[in-house]
């Protein structure tokens, strides 16, 4: 047996999507547009089955701070945390981790010449557990373990989208270097683009979103053109959460793509928002 | 076509002071209004602070610029002094003001400004792509 990568989860993570969950908001006018992406989705992964999930997100202050901030953080842990953020999301369910496969990525990132940081403990933020809500609403359990990879998307210098690019595709030969008989999922969150602070909160950018969009599966080479600072004129400053798709992608592999579902919706709090399902061709 | 940036200014460090963007500099000048927002994450922080504003940043140590900046509740000048929008977004948290807020304090806009504004962006989307595969 070998493990298989069988197909790569993109969302957006807006925390405000975790508000309307809890109000019970997906029909109305506002939020469906944004919900209408998901049940495609949804029938994949209940088609799928996946059972591990390896998601690359960025923190927003709720796990690492600024008196250590790693550029690219892998967990090891056998349990992962949802705290309290501060701005009254309710508290998410834990995810279950798998520290054999943290291990081996571990050993074949750095082998690889990725000096990665290794977390025996970390706390996920509303980065990981809004797209699995929005993936596995209403369950008790999630039904996958999780392998979370942190980029920083906080502090400059930030890593290249290039420098992403490669990491999610050192993951990848690590993924087909692994002996077990899992059934992987990679996720990439956050994006698209959007601003939150200064005179230009508010700024997004359809064209550079739309750029990503068409190239992500096919050419996903084309996202690396721009510098980490680049990318936060184009997409704004917190849109260079595109990183995070940028390294997930690479850890689906260079093989071809299918698209299975696609959705763009302006806006979603501040945020053009996004979701896109991918499978090997 | 791939975009490119607007501006001419393509070496990094000038691009991160143009838009400007959370480096080095901003980050040892904030560390201190960073620290106590990143404490936040604690309801007992956020009430000791809502009990006792003063003593409470001055635990943080907040240099007077910084401390100005929240007395008057004041993000642009939060962010002049090193505020990462992560973090004080947490403090905003507990005056109950959302991203959207902070957009109108930032932008001078009205809060239904500001959201109007927001929905604008909709009609620069260049084009609606169909799925390639219907799965329902
Ligand atoms: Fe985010």
């Amino acid at each position: 047996m070998m493990a298989k990568i069988i197909g790569g989860y993109f969302t957006s993570h807006v925390p405000g999507i975790g508000g309307a969950i809890m109000r019970g908001d997906q029909e109305t006018p506002y939020w469906k547009p944004f919900f209408a992406g998901f049940p495609p989705i949804r029938e994949w992964l209940a088609e799928a089955r996946p059972d591990v999930a390896v998601v690359f997100s960025n923190d927003h202050g709720l796990n690492f701070f600024l008196d250590k901030m790693p550029t690219f953080a892998v967990g090891a842990a056998p349990s992962y945390d949802n705290a309290d953020e501060g701005w009254g999301l309710p508290v998410y369910k834990s995810f279950e981790g798998h520290p054999a496969l943290s291990w081996h990525l571990i050993d074949s990132l750095v082998r690889d010449e990725f000096d990665i940081t290794t977390c025996q403990k970390m706390l996920v933020d509303h980065a990981v557990s809004i797209p699995f809500e929005l993936a596995y609403p209403g369950v008790e359990s999630w039904p996958l373990k999780l392998i979370p990879l942190a980029i920083n998307t906080v502090q400059y210098p930030l890593p290249s989208p290039k420098r992403c690019l490669a990491l999610g595709r050192a993951v990848h030969r690590a993924l087909q270097s692994w002996g077990g008989d899992e059934r992987i999922l990679i996720c990439g969150t956050g994006g698209l683009s959007h601003q939150l602070d200064g005179p230009r909160a508010g700024f997004m950018n359809p064209d550079y979103d739309m750029f990503c969009l068409d190239n992500l599966a096919a050419n996903p080479d084309a996202l690396t053109g721009h510098t980490a600072e680049q990318v936060a004129e184009l997409a704004g400053t917190q849109g260079v959460e595109i990183l995070n798709w940028i390294a997930a992608r690479g850890a689906m592999g260079d093989v071809p793509l299918a698209e299975v579902s696609r959705n763009y919706h302006i806006p979603i709090s501040n945020t053009a928002a996004a979701s896109l399902l991918l499978e090997p061709a | 076509m791939v975009p490119q940036p607007a501006t001419a200014i393509t070496q990094e460090q000038s691009l991160r002071r143009a838009i400007p963007l959370f480096d080095g500099a901003l980050a040892t000048r904030g560390y201190e209004l960073n620290a106590m927002c990143f404490s936040f994450n604690e309801k007992a922080n956020r009430d000791a602070f809502l009990a006792d504003e003063d003593a409470y940043c001055a635990r943080f140590h907040l240099t007077p610029e910084q401390r100005k900046a929240v007395a008057e509740r004041n993000v642009l000048a939060m962010l002049d002094a090193g505020g990462n929008v992560y973090y004080l977004a947490k403090l905003a948290g507990i005056f109950g003001l959302g991203v959207q807020d902070l957009g109108a304090l930032q932008t001078g806009m009205s809060v239904d400004a500001f959201k109007a504004m927001l929905v604008t962006w909709a009609e620069k989307i260049p084009h609606a792509r169909i799925p390639q595969k219907e799965n329902a």
